[in-house]
């Protein structure tokens, strides 16, 4: 099916979210192309290393090795990156990328950073989940993306019990556009 | 907010020891805390905790055993109980992860069906894709109903995720999708932009076999009722694939849809102004004035803010420069700022687009700026940058100079093999084909041996420098390189070393004395190999051996190229008894065995220096072919296996019966071997048989059919049937077949055949056989030294006029189509916009004549081909015949 992948749906190989030392935070591969846990903790190795030293704060950067285009942008001690085959639309790519990111940042009220998300592992396992499915593109925009992992909250024992989901929201944004002030 | 932001900070929390959630976690005893989720009472939240800690034990690459998942998953089918939504999330989260077993899968089914009928979209929605995942096509049937509704729900989340499971299901349960065209046809047209977007990619996906519909479908949606971004750069997607299919037939006139391309470059959203300006880039003999656009806006990416948006268009243009270089160069000054771009990525394109794009006045000036680049980017890149370099020192030779000292440059400094490897590959290819820089060339070559670390590369340089050397001005300039391998370097080298002087020694009468003196000096070398080679050298330049009885057979011997296989010639050594006959090296099979496919991941690269010359298709006698023909007793007195073609399909795809043929020529035979399939679960074929009528092809006689005892469904089987043609004889003619047999009802649920059968025919497509098919596509490595190795006697040159070509690259593929042979040196491409070409080919014909043949071809009118063929064979008939194939073709 060498043709399948460039003629058909833009697919996305896999979302890493590693932690400032290139340890995973939480990972998912849609793809065979790494059919152990060793080749892909190699991945994310090469692919942290690759990157470390550019600076990919307020923009998403991409680079392009072994065949994939990687696009991935830094948060404090968190690493995101997004990865597709090279003939892939890198817009694309970006803009999943910044669907995650972005997401993540709604979740976790602008608080960004490698404690909280592994305090707040489930929200970032299900907005994963609701990005991208089985390598398709599910939804890329952060608000909707945020607000689906959100609903989850109704019980009153998650993050975002006492108030409702636009406040939530709204929080969120907030914390967002202060830490860009920063 | 003109009022200051006080951001509170607590500064000893940072300076606290890292705390981890997960710090000390352990599998055991998480799998022990997996016991709450058997509780009557269920604790939501602490149930969400302990998934969330197996989800983690997962992430970070931990397994369970099939006890463990089996144990967990039944766990976590209890959680169903619960009303909380928080948890059924990570319920549903759970259940793929451990992608469960059919049987397991049974019961959490009716859960989640039930959950695909709830009033929650979100419940709905999660269950859809959950169950999909995990079901197989039989259940798929019972929830069918559910998902083509679900398709063209109301909320588009719902419809979504029925849509991205269809595309999953449709590579398990093609048949079962397919019957949902209607309902994905309505979701094309939702409002949603995401719905449309899965809606689009499912249809397409569906519909991808049928040309005609995906053209359709097209042409509908061009006309502008796609809006999100998405779809569009599907539809982009979609349409040049019916536009390359189209201009297949059709030429002249305008390009189809290419208004709708244009049109989307004046798109909102950036991503789908890409998929345009690339998709006009990778069109078809694209012609400028259609490039135009595309290179318009992709300049205006190039000084975009966001690094992607840069990237993208300067990836873009660094391919179009190679086939396009004029059309790129209103883009260089915004290149140029882009050498100094922080990412190296970026930078490394843009250099070599303006080596792609430069003319001779700016090589001396890019080199200056190349200089300092070259010692911040990484290996990889700077093995892109060298590879720019040898084809820009190709296209300006009078440049050489400067190129050549940059090489040598970066050569000595600090880097890998691979990035090493393109230096002196690029090196070697310079000397071959520019002569002026072959002094300069080997004495960089030399002085980098003195200090290489890589045996592979000093052994590659020391042959190359063996055939060269002794033919430039000054020879002994070398012998003391040469020799200092022998006194430093450890055995592999030292033998290579031995053998290079050798050929120095054999060349240069003037030199042979000092030469013998070095060799016998290397008689007392430690390794035997060293000896060996040393002894053999001695008494085969000193005249003494019987197999260097001429100066002729010295030189064959030494420059000779060594054409068999290794893997034949270690095979055919292993069989060989010991006799008082000895062994004939020509008894060994000169066909290279088709290679295993490369790993998949090699097809991203692309080959690089003179061993890219010997790769390529290489379609041979296939060793299981040969066994199943031998085992058949009809075809076993024909001989030989000279060849045997690829695959040939005489059915459409997606037929009720595949069938392909292979054509296996022999010295005076052809066997026809058809691979049939029978697609249909409900029938069964037996006696299955091909009638072939020849009359078009008189040459041949049939002499010999084989049937198939019986055809199940979805088990391939084949039938033969054999013709006699005379030997020596270039039988070439048509053949049409027709596929007859008895059809057997089949009952699906027993598997079993009813007793009687009906007989039945099925029209296949024409089949021919052509020269081409007496033709063994053999590539040689070096292609001039093989020239040159053939008898001139053999050589047979004359002219033809092909008429008025689409291209000149159309006229170079249909000639080598006509002939089968395998192109040499990457010569079958030919660079866009040149006026001649040079085309190598090589290849064995039948009765294992070797043949080579250059092709030279030059535009004489506007569109007027002409071409020059010089052939040389082991036969000189066979060089005839070569023209005969040529004129008639």
């Amino acid at each position: 099916m060498g043709e399948f992948s460039k003629e058909s749906c833009p697919s996305v190989k896999n979302i890493l979210l590693l932690d400032s030392e290139g340890k995973r935070v939480a990972v998912k591969y849609f793809s065979d192309d790494w059919s152990s846990n060793a080749s892909k903790l190699a991945f994310e190795k090469s692919v942290f290393t690759k990157t470390l030293k550019t600076n990919a704060r307020s923009e998403a950067e991409i680079t392009l090795f072994d065949g994939y285009i990687v696009v991935y942008k830094f948060v404090q001690d968190l690493h995101f990156f997004v990865t597709a085959g090279d003939d892939e639309n890198e817009l694309i790519i970006a803009n999943v990328l910044q669907g995650f990111s972005d997401s993540v940042g709604l979740l976790l009220r602008g608080d960004v950073e490698k404690r909280t998300a592994l305090e707040n592992l489930d929200l970032i396992l299900l907005c994963i989940d609701e990005i991208v499915d089985g390598g398709i593109i599910l939804e890329t925009d952060a608000n909707t993306i945020a607000g689906k992992v959100a609903t989850n909250a109704v019980d009153g024992s998650a993050p975002f019990s006492e108030q409702t989901i636009s406040q939530a929201l709204a929080t969120a944004r907030e914390h967002l556009a202060r830490s860009l002030l920063k | 907010m003109a009022q200051p932001l006080v951001v509170k900070k607590d500064d000893d929390l940072d300076e606290e020891e890292y705390y981890s959630p997960f710090l000390g976690i352990e599998k055991g005893a998480v799998l022990q805390e997996a016991r709450v989720f058997h509780d009557p009472q269920l604790d939501a939240r602490r149930c969400c905790q302990v998934i969330t800690k197996l989800l983690y034990l997962l992430n970070q690459g931990d397994t369970f055993t099939k006890v463990e998942a089996t144990e967990v998953f039944f766990a976590t089918t209890k959680l169903f109980q619960s009303k909380d939504a928080g948890l059924r999330r990570m319920v549903y989260l759970m259940i793929k992860e451990l992608s469960p077993s059919a049987d397991e899968v049974i019961i959490v089914t009716s859960s989640l069906m039930k959950d695909m009928n709830s009033k929650t979209d979100m419940y709905r929605a999660n269950a859809i894709r959950v169950l999909c995942r995990i079901i197989d096509s039989t259940l798929l049937t019972q929830i069918e109903r559910y998902l083509k509704q679900a398709i063209v729900d109301k909320n588009p989340v719902v419809a979504s995720a029925a849509l991205v499971s269809g595309i999953y299901l449709l590579q398990t349960s093609p048949e079962v999708v397919k019957r949902w065209s209607n309902e994905v046809q309505e979701a094309v047209q939702s409002r949603a932009a995401l719905v449309q977007f899965h809606a689009l990619a499912l249809l397409h996906q569906i519909r991808q076999n049928d040309r005609l519909a995906v053209s359709k479908l097209v042409t509908s949606l061009t006309r502008g009722s796609v809006r999100s971004p998405l779809a569009q750069c599907l539809l982009i997607r979609y349409t040049s694939q019916v536009i390359r299919e189209s201009s297949m037939n059709s030429q002249g006139g305008d390009r189809p849809f290419f208004d709708f391309l244009e049109s989307c470059l004046r798109n909102k959203a950036e991503m789908v102004i890409l998929e345009a300006a690339r998709a006009i880039t990778e069109l078809n003999g694209v012609t400028s004035r259609e490039l135009t656009p595309a290179i318009t806006v992709l300049q205006l990416f190039l000084s975009s803010s966001k690094p992607v948006l840069r990237f993208a268009a300067v990836r873009t243009l660094n391919k179009v420069a190679s086939t396009h270089p004029l059309a790129v160069t209103n883009c260089n000054i915004d290149m140029e700022s882009l050498i100094s771009d922080q990412n190296r990525s970026i930078a490394t394109l843009a250099i070599t687009t303006l080596l792609k794009t430069g003319n001779e006045s700016s090589v001396d000036r890019l080199m200056k700026q190349m200089t300092n680049f070259m010692s911040d980017i990484a290996d990889e890149f700077k093995i892109v940058v060298v590879e720019a370099i040898r084809s820009l020192c190709l296209k300006f030779p009078l440049k050489y100079r400067s190129l050549m000292n940059f090489l040598s440059n970066i050569l000595r400094e600090e880097g890998g093999f691979e990035y090493k490897k393109a230096i002196v590959d690029s090196i070697i290819i310079l000397i071959r084909d520019i002569p002026d820089a072959k002094e300069s060339g080997l004495f960089h070559l030399c002085e980098f041996i003195e200090d290489c670390e890589f045996t592979y590369m000093s052994t590659q340089i020391l042959h190359f420098l063996g055939n060269e050397g002794p033919k430039t001005s000054d020879p002994s300039k070398y012998i003391r390189y040469i020799y200092n391998r022998v006194i430093l370097e450890n055995a592999t080298v030292r033998a290579s070393a031995v053998s290079t002087l050798a050929k120095f020694g054999a060349l240069v009468d003037s030199l042979k004395p000092r030469i013998f003196v070095l060799l016998r000096r290397c008689l007392f070398d430690g390794d035997d190999e060293v000896r060996d080679r040393a002894t053999l050298y001695l008494k085969l330049l000193g005249g003494e051996a019987t197999v260097g009885e001429t100066e002729k057979d010295v030189n064959e011997f030494l420059f000779g190229s060594f054409d068999i296989p290794l893997v034949n010639l270690e095979t055919s050594l292993q069989n060989y008894e010991p006799s008082e006959a000895p062994f004939d090296i020509s008894s060994v099979s000169l066909e290279t065995k088709s290679q295993p496919l490369a790993e998949k991941k090699t097809t991203g690269k692309k080959p690089t220096g003179p061993a890219s010359a010997l790769s390529g298709p290489v379609p041979t006698v296939d060793a299981s072919y040969e066994k199943l023909l031998s085992s058949i007793p009809e075809f076993a007195g024909f001989g030989k296996l000279f060849k045997s073609s690829a695959p040939v399909e005489l059915t459409e795809a997606e037929t009720e019966y595949s069938v392909n043929v292979v054509k296996h020529i022999y010295d005076g035979h052809v066997v026809l071997q058809y691979n049939c399939t029978n697609t249909i679960p409900e029938q069964l074929l037996e006696e299955v048989v091909v009638f072939v009528d020849a009359s078009e092809a008189d040459e041949f006689s049939e002499v010999a059919t084989k049937s198939l005892r019986s055809l199940p469904y979805d088990s391939p089987g084949q039938t033969f049937v054999a013709f006699e043609k005379l030997e020596g004889v270039l039988a070439t003619g048509k053949f049409s077949n027709i596929l007859k047999f008895i059809v057997k009802e089949v009952d699906p649920s027993t598997g079993e055949a009813d007793d009687d059968g009906v007989e039945d025919e099925y029209q296949l497509e024409d089949l021919e056989i052509t020269s081409a098919d007496y033709m063994l596509k053999v590539g040689v490595s070096n292609f001039r030294n093989a020239w040159e190795s053939m008898d001139p006697e053999s050589e047979r040159v004359d002219e033809y006029g092909l008429g008025a070509r689409e291209s000149l690259a159309e006229a170079v593929s249909a000639v080598i189509g006509i002939l089968g042979m395998q192109p040499c040196e990457g010569t079958d491409v030919v660079p866009s916009n040149s006026r001649s070409h040079t085309c190598l080919l090589s290849g064995v014909f039948i009765g294992n004549v070797k043949v080579l043949v250059r092709l030279s071809f030059g535009l004489s009118g506007p569109k007027e081909v002409a071409m020059k063929l010089a052939v040389r064979s082991d036969d000189p008939e066979i060089s005839d015949k070569i023209h005969e194939i040529v004129a008639n073709g």
